[in-house]
Order: structure tokens, then C-alpha cells, then sequence
């Protein structure tokens, strides 16, 4: 393992030299007072500037993105991001705004923010969008929050309990805790989808509404969305759409169609910004309209030629986040969708549909896939006949697929199948991709057979080899030396 | 698959051995094995009270992060201290480490539990 930048410092080796400014310089004890002056020098590591340069370098090989590779990470979506996004962002009337301009100031990037709302709801068939969440667990939080003020506002008190199906992203029944629901999980039959009696056993006058994704977790269209939205609409709850697996159906099918009232989407996702370090996320969350009065504030409006930010909102959720969202995500986004269009976006779901389809058939010959059928964007697989009779499980073929250049899919999850492996190709992979991933597949097939311990020790061709996670979960180390 | 033959087990993989008022509980070896190796359990509360089924504590491993019900209606008399510094035990030992003793509310809502060749013929439906 390479050392810390820490353990590199060379004493009186700094990197910079300022230029002279044109304020002359001060006695700091001058302009701070005494209590605030720090009485030690900050430990922070001195080096010169090639060596800086070769340690964040070499650092960065280390990195995996969807521009080095494939990334079949199941849920999460991880579709190319196109470079012309970047240059919308980049341009300066955006890049370059202060969030307190004056309105009329900032009418380009107002109009942007307003046409954003109002694509979004015509993509998801709501009425109203606020593009205030900072990331999709955020989003979920203020969907859910719009729930719980809903019933407050009718006094309908004794709405307590959130429902969750048991094939759930783990963000539902924790945003439902966060918001103060207790959670009450809903079965799923034996076909992979939300079990009808169980959910209208449990549905009452105690239940604020039911957090569903559609496609689920599976990968499975939930065909009886219709009956399932009427038995919670009449049970007097809400119906909420988890977007994480939107690109299963965008530009097909519409989740206010299939009766859903509040709903989050994913931009990192679905609409083809960066994820996590190369983020930040994004998570409008959208409503039918009448729950429009209970969006968080701001919301952009149009009033006639000009545009401007409405915060008069007297039963908001109020404000979620400093300023206007990740308004810099929201430009990505925004461009993405009028790149692609009406048609382009309903050619990217069907794309994605077929590249997972052609996945699943291609790896049925090796993997045991539990629910065999046509699916949406993603499919799980898992290593039921890799068990025998070398004991070769789930994460063991995660970490071989390491060894030849692919990033894992999502394992373990969903908790409803046994050593489960969620592939999610998206659409923009190629043919030859899926075929090279496929042999590859293949190959790890044959070698949890033939020489089980390449699977066993892998990965063995990375600067880290197999980390010792149960170690790592127990007994933490989160500090490095005295630091 | 190890199943106690002196305990009575639920469909969540808990199991319980009754002792005149009290329940002592933990999970099954089912349970432990799936989890796989787990690294934090959230001990139920004393004196805190649960409907049969109703979640009590969280058991989390490097896989999974999952609920454990309680197997009756009960309040929570005394909780398993060691498992919160050596949550291992319950992968070594799943019936000699137990997570809570309960006192329980309704004795017939025992009836309803499974014996262990009851529980073996659930599991064996199970993947």
C-alpha cells in the first residue's frame, strides 16, 4: 500500500510560494483576537510540488468510473454521462452565477430551472416539481415529509405507519423512520411482486400510504400497480415512487398514470449525471396536484414573460437545502434530456430493457436466475450452482470479476433472494460489451469448477487484494497514527 | 443445519425456550447463516414492550442488516450484554447465546409457535 501524504513530509519541502499581494501584510495578533489564534502550527504535511502532483496521480489510477469500465451496478444505474453535459454546466452564465443575484439578473438560469420542473413532470405524469432535494435519499425524505404534512393538514392524526415491501431499497424504511413513521413490511408472492392480500390485510386507517419502486428491485414490472394504487387510495393513504429504477420505463410508462401521487427521481441516475465523488446527486421530488401546496420552497414560476423563485408558500415543508438544489446537476440534466428528446429517451429505456433481456438469456446457461422471465432494466442471478462443491459464493465471483477489469454488480441485495447478484447493463452499452462481459461471466463459471481458488483469493490483480471486511466491520480503525 | 430440538422457532428464524413466565430468545441457525458474519447487534430495550412479531432489535452482519421479532407479546426483562461486544457469539453458538429473556404477556400466543420439526420442514422450503 503507498504511504499517506503525511508519511511523505519532508520538512521545509512546501510546494508554493505566494506572489506579494497588493494589501500589505499585518501582524495576525492584530486583527484576531488572542482566543481564537491556534497555539500550535497545523500538522499538515510539506512536499514539493512533483512529488504532490505524483501522489494525487497515482491515487487517481485507483479509481474505477464508468469512463474506465463497465459498471453493471444493479439500482444504481450507472449509464454513461455524456461530455456535452459537462459543457452545459461549464458555461459561464451558469458556472459563474452568485446565488444572491437579483432575479432579473438571473432570468436565463430561472427559465432553465422552470422548464426543468415542468419537463420532469411531464416525463413522471405529475403536476408540480420542486428540484430543492440534494440527492435521492433526500428526495425520498422530502416526498415522504409532503405525505406526512398532507395528512396533518386534513387532521387525519392517527396515520402512524408507513408500508415498505420486503424487496425494498434499504432508503425506504429509513426514511420512512427518519420522517417518524414505523414501518410495516409488505409481502412479496411468489412471482417476485407485491402480495395483494397481504397488502390489503395490512392496509388500515393507521397507514399513511404505501413507498413503492416500479419496476422493483427484481427487475419486474409490478403488474397490478392499478389495484395496488386503488386498495391504498381507499384505505384512505398515499401512494409514493421510489425512482431509482425509472429508466425501466421512462418515456414508456408514467408513474402518475399508474396512480402514484408523490415521487423522487434520481438525475444521477436516470438522467445521466455523474454519481457520488464526481456528483453531487440530485432528487426533484414531484406531486400531484393536490399536494402541490406542501412542496418545498423555492419553486420557479413563470409570470408572463419573467421568472422568479416563489417561497410564499404558507403549508411548504419549507426549505430543505441552502439556495436552489445542485443547480449545476440540474443544467446536466437538463441537457441530457433535450439532447436525447421524446423519442431519444423512450429509445434509451427500451435499449436498456433489451440490454439487461439479452444479459439474463445470455447468462441462464452458467447462473441460476431465480425469477426467469422478461424483465425491465435489471435481473437478478446468484451462485446457487457455484455453491457445490467448492463452497464458491456470491462475493466470491464479485471480487474474480475485479481481477478482469469489471466493476461488480450490486450483491446481497435484494434481502428477498438468497446470495443474490443484481445486474444492471443500462443503455449504453454496446453489443460487444455485453458479449465480452458475458464470456467473462462464463469464464468464472468454469473456474469456481476447475480452480476454485482464483475465485477464493481474488482479486489478486488489484494494488488491494481481498479486504478483510468482517475486521473491518468489527473493530474499525478510523483515524490513521496520532493524528 | 443445526436445529435445537428443546426450542420452539418462528418463520423468522427466532427461536425461544419458555421457562414458566419467561421467554429467553435469540435466532436460529438458519438466521446466523445467512446473515453470515455479524459484525453489530442492537440489543432490544429493558422493559420495553413488543406485540408478538413486532421488532425488538436489529441484528446487522457484513451482508445484511436485519430485524429480529419477538417470537410473543412480551416485556423485555434482561438483554445479552456480551453481544454487544462480541456480536461473533452468535455465529459460534446461536443457541447457547441468547439475546433477551422476556416476560411474556399472552402464554397462549406460545401455542402458535413452531417445534423444531415443524421449523425444519419451514426451512426446508426455503432456498
Amino acid at each position: 500500500m503507498n504511504k499517506l501524504i503525511f508519511e511523505k513530509h519532508v520538512p521545509n519541502s512546501n510546494a508554493f510560494s505566494l506572489p506579494p499581494g497588493m494589501i500589505p501584510e499585518g501582524d495576525i495578533q492584530e486583527s484576531i483576537p488572542e482566543q481564537f489564534l491556534r497555539r500550535a502550527a497545523a500538522a499538515l504535511p510539506e512536499i514539493s510540488e512533483v512529488e504532490a502532483v505524483r501522489h494525487f496521480t497515482e491515487l487517481s489510477t485507483r479509481a474505477y468510473g464508468v469512463d474506465s469500465g463497465f459498471y453493471p451496478l444493479g439500482s444504481c444505474t450507472m449509464k454513461y454521462n455524456p461530455k456535452i453535459n459537462e459543457w452545459a454546466a461549464r458555461i459561464p452564465g451558469f458556472a459563474g452565477l452568485h446565488p444572491y443575484q437579483p432575479e432579473a439578473t438571473v432570468q436565463g438560469a430561472l427559465q432553465l430551472y422552470y422548464e426543468m420542473q415542468e419537463m420532469l413532470a411531464e416525463i413522471t405524469g405529475m403536476d408540480a416539481f420542486s428540484l430543492q432535494p440534494a440527492a435521492g435519499a433526500h428526495g425520498e425524505m422530502a416526498g415522504v415529509m409532503i405525505i406526512k404534512a398532507y395528512h396533518m393538514n386534513r387532521q387525519d392524526q392517527p396515520r402512524t405507519k408507513m408500508m415498505v415491501p420486503d424487496s425494498a431499497h434499504g432508503t425506504n424504511p429509513a426514511t420512512a423512520n427518519v420522517v417518524g413513521y414505523d414501518v410495516i413490511e409488505v409481502k412479496s408472492n411468489e412471482r417476485g411482486l407485491v402480495d395483494l392480500d397481504d397488502l390489503r390485510a395490512k392496509m388500515s386507517d393507521e397507514i399513511a400510504g404505501l413507498m413503492l419502486t416500479n419496476p422493483n428491485t427484481l427487475g419486474l414490472f409490478e403488474e397490478e400497480i392499478k389495484e395496488i394504487a386503488a386498495i391504498v387510495h381507499e384505505g384512505g393513504g398515499l401512494l409514493y415512487y421510489d425512482g431509482a429504477n425509472l429508466n425501466g420505463v421512462i418515456g414508456v410508462a408514467r408513474p402518475g398514470d399508474m396512480g402514484f401521487d408523490v415521487i423522487h427521481v434520481n438525475l444521477h441516475k436516470t438522467f445521466g449525471t455523474p454519481h457520488g465523488g464526481g456528483g453531487p446527486g440530485s432528487g426533484p421530488v414531484g406531486v400531484k396536484a393536490r399536494l402541490q401546496e406542501f412542496l418545498p420552497t423555492p419553486v420557479a414560476v413563470k409570470n408572463g414573460d419573467s421568472y422568479g423563485l416563489d417561497y410564499n408558500r404558507p403549508l411548504s415543508i419549507g426549505k430543505l437545502k441552502n439556495f436552489y438544489g445542485n443547480f449545476g446537476v440540474i443544467v446536466k440534466a437538463y441537457a441530457y434530456i433535450k439532447s436525447l428528446g421524446a423519442d431519444g429517451l423512450k429509445e434509451a429505456c427500451e435499449h436498456a430493457v433489451l440490454n439487461a433481456n439479452y444479459l439474463r438469456h445470455r447468462l441462464r446457461e452458467s447462473y441460476n436466475i431465480p425469477l426467469d422471465r422478461i424483465c425491465k432494466h435489471e435481473f437478478i442471478a446468484n451462485s446457487r450452482k457455484q455453491a457445490e462443491p467448492n463452497g464458491i459464493s456470491t462475493l466470491n465471483i464479485a471480487k474474480r470479476l475485479i481481477d478482469y477489469g469489471y466493476h461488480p454488480p450490486t450483491i446481497y441485495f435484494p434481502l428477498i433472494v438468497s446470495e443474490a447478484i443484481m445486474i444492471e447493463p443500462t443503455e449504453t452499452e454496446s453489443k460487444a460489451r455485453l458479449d465480452d462481459f458475458v464470456q467473462v461471466m462464463k469464464d468464472i463459471a468454469r473456474e469456481a469448477v476447475e480452480a476454485p481458488e482464483l475465485l477464493l483469493n481474488a482479486p489478486q490483480q488489484t494494488a488491494i487484494k481481498r479486504v478483510d471486511e468482517v475486521t473491518a466491520a468489527r473493530k474499525p480503525v478510523l483515524k490513521w497514527g496520532d493524528h | 443445519m443445526n436445529i435445537n430440538e428443546n426450542l420452539l422457532y418462528t418463520v423468522e428464524h427466532e427461536w425461544i425456550s419458555v421457562e414458566g413466565n419467561k421467554g429467553r430468545i435469540g435466532i436460529s441457525d438458519y438466521a446466523q447463516h445467512h446473515l453470515g458474519d455479524i459484525v453489530y447487534v442492537e440489543l432490544p430495550e429493558i422493559e420495553g414492550s413488543a406485540a408478538m412479531g413486532e421488532s425488538i432489535g436489529v441484528i446487522e452482519s457484513v451482508k445484511a442488516v436485519a430485524s429480529m421479532y419477538s417470537p410473543v407479546g412480551g416485556t423485555v426483562l434482561e438483554v445479552n450484554e456480551e453481544l454487544e461486544s462480541a456480536p461473533e457469539l452468535l455465529n459460534e453458538d446461536c443457541y447457547e447465546n441468547w439475546v433477551a429473556v422476556i416476560e411474556i404477556s399472552d402464554p397462549s400466543e406460545v401455542d402458535m409457535l413452531l417445534d423444531a420439526k415443524a421449523y425444519a420442514a419451514f426451512c426446508a422450503t426455503l432456498d
